[in-house]
């Protein structure tokens, strides 16, 4: 991946500086993690948009505000409708060297904040949009929203004798903002963060409307350990079941290409959420994997 | 510092001692985390190389570059244990709090 004009941003030369700190996330907190290093990547001149969800709820508890940079909580529908709106106003104000972002959940993004987005991408707005997707509502308590995988338990979808948790499979965002003829998409994940770093950089160089999706896990709606948030994030994507690419002038193209992938089996049988699924479960969880994969390969750029 | 700083939160007396939004000043931080933990991450400056893994994979942003290693934070560390199970050189341990 190349990045124009400047220096590549890693962990030698990434600011020290914190603009997310002290705040009230819960131990582990992988969304929390992908709000820190999007700040200290896009820097001080960042204006950040919040909707309803976790990272508003720990970052702004008055009198603490743990954002140290502009943020401003929006509407749950909101974020890109308000992203936009700014982004007129520093237009307006003649201001230079800025950038508009709006970090929201997979609720906010996939389900409540979908039309706002499609109409930000649609008026090529130069906004860049960053879901981090904890597979829940977990704000409000772990509901299901449209990116709860299949299999998994909520407080909405219980697992039981006859329903075995989420019934539905994730909507695949990327594809949904790619259809767009967006400038600029990309999926990562925090267990890989030197390409969430890039993404992020090269989405703050784009000129048009940026969308990336980046994977986070959450121990406390997921049960799991609160040490074991990277690891998963890793082991998401080395499954196969979270794939990194990126899709820019009307081209997907495969960032990892693994020969074989990690077993899914391990994966799943670490989570409390996927905790009562039988090994058919599983099959069908690979099955699913395997078709996708297929199709990946037979249509998108590899690397 | 790089990083917002810890100030004393004075309960407003008048109208004027609050601030004008619904917000004081970016950064204004008056609580700290530490009271979460129950582990205690512990470091090993000798056995610590200064990969910075532990620091790029911190949520909460408390481990810090110092003099080409890494130093922590406790005011605002929960104790999640991310940096002492990423190590490669095994130089962060976590210890039960109020050990040691």
């Amino acid at each position: 991946m190349s990045v124009v004009n400047k220096v590549r941003i890693n962990a030698r030369t990434i600011t020290d500086k914190e603009f997310f700190y002290g705040h009230k996330a819960c131990a582990g907190c992988g969304g929390s993690l992908a709000v820190r290093h999007i700040l200290k990547v896009l820097g001080e001149r960042t204006f950040t948009v919040l909707p309803a969800g976790c990272m508003s709820a720990v970052g702004f508890n008055f009198p603490q505000l743990c954002f140290d940079s502009n943020a401003i909580i929006s509407t749950f529908a909101g974020t890109a409708s308000m992203m936009s709106g700014i982004a007129a106003g520093a237009r307006a104000l003649g201001l230079k060297d800025y950038h508009v972002v709006g970090i929201a959940g997979d609720g906010g993004t996939a389900d409540i904040g979908l039309q706002a987005l499609s109409g930000a991408i649609d008026r090529r707005e130069k906004v860049i949009y960053i879901c981090y997707d904890n597979e829940a509502y977990m704000n409000t308590g772990i509901q299901k929203s449209g990116l709860t995988p299949f299999g998994a338990r909520t407080t909405t979808t219980p697992a039981g004798e006859n329903i075995k948790g989420t019934v539905t499979t994730k909507k695949n965002m990327f594809e949904i903002v790619a259809a767009h003829g967006i400038d600029y998409a990309a999926t990562a994940s925090v267990g890989y963060i030197q390409d969430f770093i890039n993404k992020i950089q090269k989405a703050s160089e784009v000129d048009g409307t940026s969308y990336i999706h980046v994977y986070a896990p959450c121990p406390t709606g997921w049960g799991t350990e609160t040490d074991v948030t990277i690891d998963l994030a890793k082991e998401v994507v080395d499954t196969g079941l979270w794939v990194l690419a990126e899709y820019e002038q009307g081209e997907f193209r495969l960032n990892r290409n693994p020969k074989s992938f990690a077993p899914v089996e391990n994966y799943v049988r670490r989570q409390g959420r996927f905790k009562h699924l039988e090994d058919e479960d599983i099959a069908a969880i690979v099955h699913a994997r395997d078709a996708k994969w297929e199709q990946i390969r037979n249509s998108w750029k590899l690397k | 510092m790089n990083r917002p700083a810890l100030r004393k939160y004075v309960n407003p007396q008048y109208l004027s001692d609050l601030p004008e939004g619904p917000c004081y000043d970016a950064g204004h931080l008056v609580t700290v985390n530490a009271g979460w933990r129950t582990r205690k991450p512990v470091l090993d400056s000798e056995a610590c190389t200064g990969c910075y893994i532990c620091y790029m994979n911190c949520p909460e942003g408390v481990i810090f570059k110092s003099d080409g290693k890494v130093d922590i934070d406790y005011d605002f560390c929960k104790g999640c244990g991310i940096c002492g199970n990423g190590c490669p050189k095994d130089a962060i341990v976590m210890i039960r709090e109020g050990e040691a």
